[in-house]
C-alpha cells in the first residue's frame, strides 16, 4: 500500500497519526458529512498555508481600535504613549466639559514588516459632570456607531469587507481611580452598561499612589464586586495550549495595576522609563513596580488576535442579531419554516406603502379643502368690494346732485342781485335826475345798494 | 517573555509626528503574526477542488498524485456493456488530512460523465448549478440572523479543466466549457496525460492554446486583472507564460537512481512525475498548493462570491418590486428554488443589468 509517512521521526509521526484523528472528529463535527481522516504518503506542501495566510494579512496591513475609559488625568494618554512607545498628539484635556464627547485619533505604526492601523478613541470629559446619569450612554453610544456603520457595510449589494476600515472597537481599557476603597458607582454602572458589547479590561490607573498591601486588597475588592454585579469583563482565553498557561495567570492579576511615563530616568547604566520621586523611582517596566509588562503582553503580544475575533463572533453578532430582530426579521415563523428576509421585507414594505398612500390621500383631501375655503373667502370678499363699490358711487352721485342744487340755488341768488342792482341803478339814475337834494337820501339809498 | 527572544529594536513610527531620537524598545505589534498563525493552525483550513473533463484523462489519478494519497477513486467499469451515464453526476467526497500540524479539510468534487455522451450539449449545466448551490448556501448562512461562528465553506475554490493532449487545439467543447466556468471560478487548465506529447508539440499545443483562450476571451487563474501590486504581476505573468500546465499523474513508485519517485514505467523510460523535465506537474502543484492556494480561496471569497451575491440580491430585488435599487439591504429571494436561479427574472426591463451568464443559463 502506501510507504509510511516521510517525517522526521516516528514520534511525529505517532503524533500526527492522533492529531488527525483528533482533528477528524472535530472537523466531522463540524461538517457532519463523515469526512475520512487519510494520511499522507509525502510531503505535499500545504503546511505552507499559514504562511501563505500571514503574508495575505501583512500585505493587507492590520488594525486595532482602543477604547480608554476613565476620569479626566488619570493618565489614559500617557499610559497609551507608554504602550506604543510613541508620542500621540493632543494635549491634556480641561474638566469643565459639558458633557461626554469620544475623540478618536488613528495612528499608522509599523515595526518591522507589519503594519498597524492604531485608533485610539478617548472619552473626554468623562466624570466631570455634577450629574453624570448619562455620561455613559455616549459611550454606549459611539460603540454601536462602528457597529451600524459594519453592519451596513456587510448589508450592502456591492460592498467591499476586504478593504473596509474596521472601526470597531476592539478592547475598551476602563481606567480606576486609585482610592484604594472599592469601585466608584459610575464606574460600575459604566462598565454593567458596556460588558455586553465590548472587551472590557479594567486597570487600575496611576498606581503608584497605592502601596502594595493595599493593592492587593484593592484588586480583590474590585473583583468581587465585578463578580457580584454581574460585570462580565474579558477573560484572556485558555483554549489553546500554547497560551493557556500563561493567560491564566494573568487573568487572576486582573484588574492590572499600571504606571505610565513617557520620561526616562538613568538606573544603573540603561534609560529606563520611570518615574521620578524625592522618595525614588518608580519603573514602568519593573515587574515588582507594577504591571505595566503584564498588560503589554496581554493586550499586544499575545491575544491582540482573540481581542479582534471576540469582537467580530461575539460582540458584533450580538449586536446584528438584535438590530435585525429589530427591524422585524426572524429567521423561522411559528412553523418553523424558513422565513426569508425577502418576505418580512416584502410585508414591512407593503404596510409602509399603504400608510404612505393613506397620508397622501389625506394630504390631498385637506388640500382640496383648503382651497375651497379659501375660494369661498375670496368670493366674500369680492362680493364685499363690490356692494362697497356701489355705495361709494352712489354716495359720489348724492353729493353730487347736492352740489348742483347749491350751485343753482347760487345762480338764483347771482341773478336776482343783479336783477336788483340794476333796478337800483335805475332807481339812483332816475333820482339823480329828478334833482340832486337829498344827499343824505342818496348816500342812504347808496348805502342801502351797497348792501344789496 | 517574547522580550528576549527579539534582540533588534525596530522604530514604530507615528503618522506625521516626529519621532524622538532615543532609542526605543520593542512594542511587540508583530506578535500579532504569530497569534494569526497560531488561530490558523486550531481552526484548520478547507480547500474544495472540482476535477472536470473525460473519462479516462487520468483526474482521479492526478489528484492523488498531488495530495499523495487516496482522495479520489478512479471509476471502474467492469462491465463493458454498462451504460455510460446519461447525466452528469457530481460526486464530492471530503477527507481530513494533516501536515506538520496543518489541518486541512480537502474535498474533491468529481464529474463522471462530463463530455462523455453523444450530445454533449448543456453538459457544463449541472456544473454551473452546483457551484451556484454552493454560493447560494453559503449566502444563505450568511444572511442568517442567529449564523454559526465560521460558515462551512463549501464553494468550489478551484476548478482543474482537463485537456486532452491532441496537440492541436482546443475543442468546441473546451472552448464553451471554459467560457461560461471561467466567470463564476477559477479555471486551471491543465494537458492531460502529457506524456504523449514531445517537448516540440507541446509548447506548440500550449501556445494554440494560450491564442485561443486569449481570442475567446477566456479568463483563466491567474486572471489578469486580479493581480495586486507589480510584484504581483511580475510573479503571475510568468505562471500564465506556463499554463496550461502539461501534468502526468501517477501514484505508482519506482526506483530511479537510487531513489523511490512516483512515476510512469514504460518499455522506453520512467517518466519521473515530479521532474521538472520531464512534465510540469510539480509547477501545478506549487501553484495550487504551496503558494497561491490562499490566493485562489481569497479571489474566490471575495470576487466570485461577491459577484453571485450582487446578482443574486438584484435578481430577488427586481423579481419583487419594480424598482431596481442599489438599496442598501439584503433581499434574498425564499426558499431557493432551483429553477428560479436559472430562469431570467421577469422582463421589467431590468434583467439588463444582470451578467449575461444568466440569460445564457
Amino acid at each position: 500500500m502506501q510507504l509510511p509517512l516521510l517525517t522526521e521521526s516516528s514520534r511525529c509521526f505517532v503524533l500526527q497519526l492522533a492529531a488527525t484523528t483528533m482533528a477528524s472528529t472535530e472537523i466531522a463535527r463540524q461538517a457532519g458529512e463523515g469526512a475520512r481522516a487519510v494520511p499522507l504518503a509525502g510531503h505535499v506542501g500545504f503546511d505552507s498555508m499559514p504562511d501563505q495566510l500571514v503574508n495575505k494579512s501583512v500585505n493587507h496591513g492590520f488594525c486595532f481600535n482602543i477604547l480608554c475609559v476613565g476620569e479626566t488625568g488619570l493618565g489614559k494618554s500617557t499610559l497609551m504613549d507608554t504602550l506604543f512607545n510613541t508620542k500621540f498628539e493632543g494635549e491634556p484635556t480641561q474638566h469643565n466639559q459639558p458633557g461626554v464627547t469620544l475623540k478618536s485619533n488613528t495612528y499608522e505604526l509599523q515595526e518591522s514588516n507589519v503594519r498597524l492601523k492604531l485608533t485610539v478613541v478617548n472619552t473626554v470629559g468623562f466624570g466631570d459632570q455634577i450629574n453624570k446619569e448619562d455620561s455613559y450612554k455616549s459611550i454606549v453610544e459611539f460603540i454601536d456607531a462602528q457597529f451600524e456603520a459594519y453592519l451596513q457595510e456587510e448589508l450592502k449589494i456591492k460592498r467591499t469587507l476586504h478593504s473596509y476600515h474596521d472601526t470597531r472597537i476592539h478592547a475598551c481599557l476602563y481606567f480606576i481611580a486609585p482610592t484604594g476603597h472599592s469601585l466608584k458607582s459610575l464606574d460600575l454602572v459604566t462598565m454593567k452598561k458596556l460588558d455586553s458589547k465590548v472587551n472590557i479590561i479594567p486597570i487600575v490607573a496611576k498606581s503608584d499612589a497605592i502601596s502594595k498591601s493595599e493593592l492587593a486588597k484593592f484588586k480583590i475588592k474590585i473583583t468581587s464586586e465585578l463578580v457580584s454585579n454581574g460585570v462580565q469583563i474579558y477573560q484572556f482565553p485558555t483554549d489553546d495550549e500554547s497560551v493557556a498557561e500563561i493567560n491564566s495567570t494573568m487573568n487572576s492579576h486582573l484588574p492590572f495595576a499600571v504606571v505610565g511615563s513617557t520620561e526616562e530616568v538613568k538606573i544603573g547604566n540603561k534609560m529606563v522609563k520611570a518615574r521620578q520621586y524625592p522618595w525614588g523611582t518608580v519603573q514602568v517596566e519593573n515587574e515588582n513596580h507594577c504591571d505595566f509588562v503584564k498588560l503589554r503582553e496581554m493586550l499586544i503580544r499575545v491575544n491582540m488576535e482573540d481581542l479582534r475575533e471576540q469582537t467580530h463572533t461575539r460582540h458584533y453578532e450580538l449586536y446584528r442579531r438584535c438590530k435585525l430582530e429589530e427591524m422585524g426579521f426572524k429567521d423561522t415563523d411559528p412553523d418553523s419554516k424558513p422565513f426569508s428576509l425577502q418576505e418580512t421585507y416584502e410585508a414591512k414594505r407593503n404596510e409602509f406603502m399603504g400608510e404612505l398612500q393613506k397620508k397622501e390621500e389625506e394630504m390631498r383631501q385637506m388640500f382640496v379643502q383648503r382651497v375651497k375655503e379659501k375660494e369661498a373667502e375670496l368670493k366674500e370678499a369680492e362680493k364685499e368690494l363690490h356692494e362697497k363699490f356701489d355705495r361709494l358711487k352712489k354716495l359720489h352721485q348724492d353729493e353730487k346732485k347736492k352740489l348742483e342744487d347749491k350751485k343753482k340755488s347760487l345762480d338764483d341768488e347771482l341773478n336776482m342781485f343783479k336783477q336788483k342792482k340794476t333796478a337800483a341803478e335805475l332807481l339812483y339814475n332816475q333820482a339823480q335826475q329828478a334833482g340832486g337834494s337829498t344827499t343824505l337820501k342818496r348816500d342812504k339809498e347808496r348805502k342801502n345798494l351797497g348792501f344789496l | 517573555m517574547s522580550e528576549s527572544a527579539k534582540p533588534h529594536h525596530p522604530n514604530p513610527q507615528g503618522k506625521g509626528e516626529k519621532t524622538h531620537g532615543s532609542d526605543f524598545s520593542y512594542v511587540g505589534i508583530d506578535a500579532i503574526l504569530e497569534q494569526m498563525r497560531r488561530k490558523a493552525m486550531k481552526q484548520g483550513f478547507e480547500l474544495n477542488i472540482m476535477v472536470v473533463g473525460q473519462s479516462g484523462l487520468g483526474k482521479s489519478t492526478l489528484m492523488n498524485t498531488l495530495f499523495k494519497s487516496k482522495v479520489s477513486r478512479k471509476s471502474v467499469q467492469p462491465n463493458p456493456e454498462e451504460r455510460i451515464p446519461k447525466t452528469i453526476e457530481i460526486k464530492s467526497i471530503s477527507h481530513d488530512i494533516e501536515e506538520k500540524g496543518v489541518r486541512m479539510k480537502l474535498t474533491v468534487i468529481d464529474t463522471p460523465g462530463f463530455g462523455d455522451q453523444i450530445n454533449n450539449e448543456n453538459c457544463w449545466q449541472p456544473i454551473m448549478k452546483f457551484i451556484n448551490d454552493q454560493y447560494e448556501a453559503y449566502l444563505q448562512e450568511e444572511i442568517n440572523i442567529n449564523r454559526k461562528k465560521r460558515i462551512p465553506d463549501s464553494r468550489v475554490h478551484c476548478c482543474i479543466y482537463f485537456i486532452p493532449p491532441t496537440g492541436h487545439c482546443l475543442r468546441p467543447l473546451d472552448v464553451e466549457f471554459m467560457r461560461r466556468l471561467s466567470k463564476v471560478v477559477n479555471i486551471v487548465p491543465v494537458i492531460a496525460k502529457a506524456d504523449t506529447l514531445t517537448l516540440e508539440e507541446r509548447d506548440f499545443f500550449k501556445q494554440t492554446i494560450r491564442e485561443e483562450l486569449r481570442a475567446n476571451g477566456i479568463d483563466v487563474y491567474p486572471q489578469k486583472e486580479f493581480d495586486e501590486d507589480a510584484d504581483d504581476r511580475m510573479i503571475n505573468d510568468k505562471i500564465r507564460e506556463m499554463i496550461p500546465f502539461a501534468v502526468v499523474g501517477s501514484d505508482q513508485e519506482y526506483q530511479v537512481n537510487g531513489k523511490r519517485i512516483l512515476g510512469r514505467k514504460t518499455k522506453w523510460g520512467t517518466i519521473e512525475v515530479e521532474n521538472i523535465a520531464h512534465c510540469e506537474f510539480a509547477y501545478l502543484r506549487d501553484l495550487l498548493i504551496r503558494t497561491h492556494m490562499q490566493n485562489i480561496k481569497d479571489i474566490t471569497g471575495s470576487i466570485h462570491y461577491e459577484t453571485y451575491r450582487v446578482r443574486r440580491l438584484n435578481e430577488s430585488n427586481a423579481h419583487f418590486s419594480s424598482h431596481p435599487s442599489d438599496h442598501p439591504a439584503a433581499q434574498p429571494k425564499a426558499n431557493g428554488q432551483p429553477e428560479v436561479q436559472h430562469s431570467a427574472p421577469q422582463a421589467n426591463g431590468v434583467a439588463a443589468q444582470h451578467e449575461v451568464l444568466s440569460h445564457e443559463m
